[in-house]
This record gives structure tokens, sequence and C-alpha cells, in this order.
């Protein structure tokens, strides 16, 4: 039942070390160590290969927001890390999906990581609203505060692409737009 | 030249409406927070940011913001990159590889087990209801029925109606008493000739009052002293003032065990009229293999519980209780040393007479016409009265 799978896990601190880093094939090898396990998990409790892959996606963000924001201290392995990030969201679906039976099948051991995630799900609630807001906006608003604000392109970009004569328009344009943008978050 | 647009800006803050004032503001912000402003514009920024609070508030409420749209990009960017990775892992052979493959039926269990749990409690009273409602989960066996004869409230209530008024009066000058046909009825037959009687206990079980009637139509208030349940007899004594004595019983009682094929006859009343039944001794066991019963094939019906079961000498060898449904013909009777063995048990108190059963047999050599002639009198109807 508990199989190994063969894959090379990185060292802990070379992860740490390529997440500040933004580096692509550190994040590759994070993702392929610790998938499996996860699979495993959600897999026989319940849940589907979907699942699991939502699962383990929101905990790789839990752990690349937390490196990121300089406060994370490996104080454990982080495969041990990883699995009860994702146990305790796995469980929280089951709950939710009205499909928890009282009991879950258990193939690490895990660390008590309720206080992670409430600050991940209160930024998580945040981001859903700006996605919801903005695509309440529609076009061209859309656009222009994705180009301005999220791509970060030059006011002059912006200007070309739209085919606005005057930079002024733009900027007016871009102020109603951002006006709208924050009415139609601070409503959500 | 710069110091002096801005100036002029800073100036217009002041006198131009608000919503220029606003959009002038946002973009000083903005040009503020990416660091595009001069030293010198920064410095008066400063100045203006310390002299107005609330361009304060607005400044750090466009910073997080902005900050909000910056990290929601993030977000998607690492969601991208996310998705991009898991594309290239083969999910599907992982998780055959992963999967233990328990069999389906506990896949079932285990994905659905508080569904079936509820599903089979609700079935499991389903059937217990059902089994109550039959009547299945009484220990009565459908295929048994005792023959006591229930007579309808329908026939009664019919019959009371038919009897005008006129009638009514008409009997009541006439002295003639009314007779109710009660409301079950058995079968019942002499042990002595002071008036006790034997009868099944099924018949007279929870009655208020009982009578016997004999083939002439008299009745007789009797008492019940005496039952077995387990054996199915009760022992009944007249204590009718009108009663007198029966004269010697003609038929004895056989202690010994009949053999099978043996020629039997009963006497009871299924109707109104006292009825011959002819028969044989099939088996030494009764129902469900009863050993306290024999098994007759004698043609009964409700009414005959209670009647003696007699052989060709003329010896009572059992008691009939009961009939088999799912089988035309077979039925049932107490062997008569149970009765015997029952008639020991009356305690001494309760027999106001002494019971004499009667050893000698009168009706052996005799043809079966004359042997029921010579009976008929020994036979009684079992009238049951209860509320």
């Amino acid at each position: 039942m508990n199989k190994q799978i063969e894959v090379e896990l990185p060292a802990d601190s070379e992860v740490i070390i390529g997440i500040l880093n933004n580096s692509d094939s550190v994040l590759k090898r994070l993702y392929l160590a610790y998938f499996p396990m996860v699979l495993q998990l959600v897999l026989n409790n319940s849940g589907s290969e979907d699942d699991a892959k939502d699962i383990y996606q929101e905990a790789i963000i839990v752990l690349y927001n937390k490196v990121k924001s300089g406060d994370f201290e490996l104080s454990s392995k982080l495969k041990t890390y990883i699995y009860s990030i994702c146990r305790r969201l796995w469980l929280k679906r089951l709950k939710q999906l009205n499909r928890y039976g009282g009991d879950i099948k258990d193939f690490q051991e895990y660390l008590p990581v309720e206080d992670e995630l409430e600050k991940h799900h209160e930024k998580d609630e945040q981001l859903n609203k700006m996605a919801d807001a903005l695509s309440l906006l529609g076009e061209p608003c859309k656009t222009i505060m994705e180009d301005f604000y999220m791509h970060s392109k030059s006011m002059q970009d912006i200007c070309e692409r739209f085919g606005y004569t005057n930079a002024d328009n733009a900027k007016t344009q871009k102020y109603k737009c951002l006006q709208r943008l924050k009415k139609l978050f601070f409503q959500l | 030249m710069p110091a002096k647009v801005e100036e002029i800006i800073f100036s217009a803050i002041i006198e131009r409406g608000e919503l220029m004032r606003e959009e002038q503001l946002l973009e000083m912000i903005e040009r503020y927070l990416n660091g595009e402003m001069t030293n010198e514009e920064r410095a008066k920024f400063d100045a203006l940011r310390s002299k107005d609070a609330s361009i304060n508030d607005k400044l750090a409420e466009h910073k997080s913001f902005t900050g909000l749209l910056k990290q929601f990009s993030d977000r998607l960017a690492l969601e991208n990159r996310l998705n991009a990775i898991h594309n290239e892992i083969d999910v599907h052979t992982l998780k055959e590889d992963l999967m233990s493959h328990p069999s389906i039926i506990v896949q079932l269990w285990r994905n659905h087990h508080s569904k079936i749990s509820v599903a089979a409690s609700i079935a499991i009273f389903a059937i217990l209801c059902t089994l109550y409602f039959t009547g299945d989960l009484t220990n009565k066996d459908p295929r048994f029925v005792e023959l006591k004869r229930e007579v309808g409230k329908l026939k009664q209530s019919t019959e009371s109606l038919n009897r005008s008024q006129k009638n009514l009066i008409h009997d009541i000058k006439n002295d003639k008493k009314m007779t109710n046909p009660g409301n079950f009825s058995g079968t019942g037959f002499a042990l002595s000739s002071n008036g006790y009687i034997v009868t099944n206990y099924h018949v007279v079980n929870g009655a208020d009052s009982v009578y016997v009637q004999n083939a002439d139509g008299e009745s007789f208030h009797t008492k019940v002293i005496y039952t077995e349940p387990q054996y199915d007899i009760a022992i009944l004594e007249i204590n009718d003032p009108a009663f007198k004595n029966l004269g010697a019983v003609p038929y004895g009682f056989k202690r010994a065990k009949s053999d099978l094929g043996e020629d039997v006859f009963t006497l009871g009343f299924p109707g109104d009229d006292i009825k011959f039944g002819p028969g044989a001794l099939t088996a030494n066991t009764g129902f469900r293999g009863d050993t306290t019963e024999y098994e007759v094939y004698i043609p009964v019906n409700q009414g005959n519980s209670g009647g003696p079961l007699i052989d060709e000498k003329g010896n009572v060898i059992g008691v009939i209780t009961g009939k088999q449904t799912q089988t035309s013909g077979a039925a049932f009777a107490v062997k008569s040393n149970y009765l015997l063995k029952t008639i020991q048990n009356i305690p001494a108190d309760s027999l106001s007479k002494t019971l004499n059963m009667n050893t000698k047999n009168t009706l052996a050599g005799l043809s079966r016409p004359q042997q029921i002639k010579k009976m008929r009198n020994y036979v009684f109807m079992v009238k049951v009265y209860n509320q």
C-alpha cells in the first residue's frame, strides 16, 4: 500500500532558496517530488485525482507565499509540512462536501497547521474577490487594469494598444476604471 | 521646468473642482509610489502628506489595493506555472501505481457507508413493521387454526334486527328463553355423570361466562375449574341448578397409546346441530412434531375444538384441538393420557364434587350408529360469552 515512488527528492534548503530565486526548475522538482504522496492521500480518502491536484497546488501556493514573505522557518521536514497542509485542506473539503465519515486514512505523520491556513484563507478570499471584481468590470477597463497594474505596462503602451490619441484621455480612462474596480471590489 | 509644472498642479488641486483634484492626486500618488518623482517633488509631496492626513490615507489605501492586484497577478502566474508542471505528470499511471485495489464492494462501502447504513436501518425497520402487522412476529403459525367457532357479529345483529318487536313481546309472554349464540363456540364432552366436562383451553380462554348446550338444546351454566394451556385442555363443571345427573358415561378413557391406522371418529358442534366425523389415526405426533398430539385424518371445522376422538371400541383416545390449514383433512388431537394427567393435576379444593372417571365402557361391540346414539347426550356445545 505504502509504495515509494521513485522520484529524486530535492533537499529542503535547496527548495527554499529556489523559491526565493524564482527558479522554475526547483519549483518543478518540488512539485514532482511530493505530488504522489498527496495523490495517495486524497485517492484513499474518497477523492479523485482532480481533487488531489487542487489540494496539492493550494498547498504549494501556501508554501510559496510563506517562503516569499520571509517568515518560513523549516522546523520539520518539508515533506511533513506539505503533507500536513494537504491533509488539513482535504479534511476541510470533505466536510464541505459532507463526505467526511469521521476518520481519515493517513500515510505520513503530520503537524497542526490550522493557524497558517487561516492566514492563507483570508488572503485567498481577497484574491477571489479581486478576480470576481475584475470579471465584472468589463472591457476595455479590465484590460487596462491588467496591463497597467498587473503586468506593469507603461501608459505609452496602453495608449497605443487602445488607440488613445491623447495621453490625458488615457489617464482619465484609467482613473475612472480604477474607481469602478474599487467600487466593485468593496461591494462584493 | 518640471518644478514649475508641479507648482501649477499643486495650486490647481487647491483651486479646481473635486473630480480634477482626485484624479491629479491619484496620479501623484502613483508617481510617488513608483519613485518617478524628483527629490524636490518628493519633498513637497511629503510636506503635503504631513499637512493633510486624508492624503496619507488615500496613499495607504491605493498602495494596498494595487498591491492586491499585483498579488493576484502573481498568483495567476504561479498557478499557470504549476498547471504546466502538472500537465507533464502522467497522473493516470501514477494513480494505478498508488491505488490500493480493494474490491468494488469495499470501495462502495468506503464511499457510501453512511448512506448504506441509513438505508439498511430503514429496510430493517420496514421489515419489522411488516412482520408485526401481518402477525408473523407472534408465535401463532398461520398454517394452524384453532377450531373454535367465531359466531359472526353480523349474523347476530341481523338476527336481532329480524326479530320484530312484536315477536319479542310474544316470546316474553310465552316465557320462552331467548338464546344468544354466544361469541364463540366449541365442543366439550362429559368426563363423569355429575357434570364435569372437558373442552379446549383456547375455546374458553378469556371467557366471561361459559354455557354448555346438549343435543336437545338445553343450556347449562358452567364454571371453568381448571386449565392446562400447554395441552390446550380446560375442565368445566356444570353448576346450573337445572342440571340433573347425566347418567353413567358410556365411553371409557384409553390410557395406552393408540396405533396408526385405527378407525376413529369424533362428534362435535361445528354448526348448531351435532355432527359425526369419521376418520383414521395418521400419525403419532401432531403439529410440528408435537408428541402430546395425534394427527388424524378427519373432517373438522370451526366448532369441533374440544370434541372427543373415539376409537372403534368406544374409548376416548384424544381431544380435537386444531387442524392444519395447508393440508386438507389433517387435524390434531391431544392424546388421552395427557387429558388424564390434567385431571390428576386438578387441585382437590377446585372440585366441589368427586370426579369419578368412568372405567366401564358400554360401547364396545355396538355398531357405529348405536354408539353415537348412546354418546350424543354426553357431547355438548360449549358457548362462550365475553365482552
